[in-house]
């Protein structure tokens, strides 16, 4: 029976981490992928610090990691409102239509 | 304990708590007091609740130190940007007024999400542990995010917010894995406990975590190769809030990378200097050489501010008290310039409207001579040439490089500096030789003020800066 330690967490961490970054810059599609790639980046972050937090016997990273959630909550909030506004001007929310301004 | 600590603690956050309780006070006001008349009040009020709590700062300040078990410190370094990050709100609150009456943007929330995010602000230079650092970012940043977007009915504007808080968000997620790692293998989230860790001997957990910090703060300062939003933001959101995006927000997350990186991670100069050299010399190149082919004045400013992080983040990499007073004393001019350029841009008004191309400024210095000398001495103080004061916050910084070693670096900055003069030369050339005849309607007050005085400024202020590059150099005065 293998025992689950603490590297097998932070390994699980890190694959949600490059999903999650790799969801924001490959996605081409839809912008809601995107905001579900960011809320994948901090769920992994949260893993890895009740991950650490457990290990080291210490609750501030618990505590951090609910910071983290709340923010999380916030964040997708302001997210989906800007979503929103910008669909009302664009009439669509594909990654590709984001493109009034470059150089 | 209790009651006699907590006060105590409270006493440090008092610009905090007023800009905090006060923005809370003004939403109601405008909540409750609707009409166009609110507005201007809640306007108003902000404007001296920001200038109040960056006073409060400097005068209702006695005692210096660590509040809630070491997560928030008030120092002098926390103190000086706090007075900054008040007045410089304060004047873009000041500069924003009229624009938004004009463009019927004028609704209370716009405001209120100033002092919010100048309260994030100033938590983020008083920020002494992982978990107030992040809040104090967020904080800031989810009141930005907004701001962006605040003009709703235009694309452009949705799509600047749309793309600032996309990267934005995974800026903060970057930060926030690092500060996982590096509480993971620090043992702590105190600034303070990071940095008897790292004394013991820096792991290969506590660079990779801070390697990501770092990159998550280059995002917020807008540092190469993180800089890819910033033209797009500021080109799209309204000029107001693009002005405030070049100063204040800057100015905090730059204070926040220094302490970051000198605080607790003081013990690994080594081998954070040279990520911070790579994100200089690219910023001050990227910023350089983007700018020479942009025709809107926006995007011209925001490859200048890149090009100026880039100096900003030489002064970091000398990791020596010169190099913070070189900091400050860039950042601060740095601010002053590119606020009165700000207002330069919003006196760009016809009758049909806002214009924002370079080429509608030609030939301004023959029909407003005012705004053409303003216009003259601000790009003169951003490019860097003397004497005007840009010219002596470039060569500190130039100094405090050369003194902790770093002369390949210097050279670099030299020669950036060069060629980014040639764009703000474009532009003064643009001012007084070239045939235009866009005719701007009269600024307003607060604008027009602001421009010339910010202008005025460029020269008025070497005596204050010769004497604090004096002081700094001779005595060898202490920031931390």
């Amino acid at each position: 029976m293998m025992e689950i330690g603490l590297g097998h967490y932070l390994a699980v961490a890190a694959v949600l981490f490059t999903i999650g970054v790799f969801g924001i810059f490959v996605n081409r599609k839809n912008v809601i992928i995107l905001l579900m790639s960011i809320e994948l980046i901090l769920l992994s972050v949260n893993i890895n610090l009740v991950a650490f937090s457990s290990f080291l016997g210490d609750l501030a990273g618990q505590v951090f990691a609910l910071f983290v959630l709340t923010v999380a909550a916030a964040e997708a909030a302001v997210g989906l409102a800007i979503l929103v506004v910008f669909f009302r001007n664009r009439g669509d929310i594909s990654v590709e239509g984001v493109n009034l301004m470059k150089g | 304990m209790t009651a006699d600590m907590l006060s105590q603690d409270l006493t440090l956050l008092i610009p905090e708590i007023l800009l905090a309780c006060g923005a809370m006070a003004l939403l109601m006001l405008g909540v409750f007091l609707k009409g166009e008349g609110a507005n201007r009040l809640v306007q108003w009020l902000t404007v001296g609740l920001l200038a109040v709590a960056g006073l409060a700062a400097l005068f209702a300040m006695t005692g210096e130190g660590t509040a809630f078990s070491g997560g928030f410190i008030f120092d002098s370094l926390a103190r000086f940007s706090k007075v900054a990050i008040g007045i410089v709100a304060a004047i873009a609150m000041l500069l924003a007024m009229p624009y938004l009456q004009a463009e019927k943007l004028g609704k209370m929330e716009y405001p209120i999400l100033v002092a919010l995010a100048a309260a994030g602000m100033m938590m983020m230079v008083s920020a002494n542990d992982l978990i107030s650092m992040y809040m104090a970012i967020e904080l800031q940043s989810l009141a930005l995010y907004v701001l962006a977007a605040f003009n709703r009915d235009s694309l452009r504007a949705s799509e600047a917010g749309l793309k600032y808080f996309v990267l934005g968000a995974l800026s903060s997620g970057l930060l926030l894995y690092g500060a996982s790692l590096v509480y993971g293998f620090a043992g702590a989230t105190g600034f303070n406990e990071i940095a008897i860790a790292v004394e013991s001997g820096p792991t290969v957990g506590l660079i990779f975590g801070l390697v990501f910090v770092i990159c998550g703060l280059a995002f917020k300062v807008s540092a190469a190769p993180f800089h890819m939003w910033t033209p797009d933001v500021y080109e799209g959101a309204p000029t107001p809030v693009t002005a405030f995006f070049a100063t204040a927000p800057k100015f905090a997350a730059m204070i926040l990378l220094a302490r970051v990186l000198v605080e607790p991670f003081g013990g690994m100069v080594e081998q954070w200097r040279d990520v911070i050299w790579i994100l200089a010399v690219l910023s001050m190149g990227i910023g350089a050489f983007g700018a020479l082919t942009q025709t809107n004045i926006k995007r011209l400013m925001a490859y200048s501010s890149i090009a100026n992080m880039g100096y900003a983040l030489v002064a970091v990499a000398a990791a020596s008290q010169t190099g913070m007073w070189a900091l400050l004393v860039y950042m601060v001019l740095y601010m002053i310039s590119v606020i009165g350029s700000f207002g330069a841009i919003l006196s760009m008004r016809t009758r049909e409207g806002m214009v924002e191309q370079i080429s509608d400024l030609a030939g301004v210095a023959q029909r407003n001579p005012g705004l053409g000398w303003s216009i003259t001495a601000l790009m003169f103080s951003i490019g860097g040439l003397p004497f005007m004061v840009g010219f002596f916050g470039k060569f500190f910084l130039i100094y405090a490089a050369v003194e902790s070693g770093l002369l390949i670096l210097a050279v670099l900055a030299v020669l950036f500096s060069v060629v980014g003069a040639a764009y703000y030369l474009r532009v003064v050339k643009t001012v007084w030789f070239d045939e235009g005849e866009v005719e701007f309607v009269p600024a307003a007050l607060s604008i027009y003020w602001v421009t010339r005085l910010a202008g005025l400024a460029t020269v008025a202020l070497l005596p204050v800066v010769g004497w604090v590059v004096y002081r700094a150099v001779s005595v060898g005065l202490t920031v931390l």
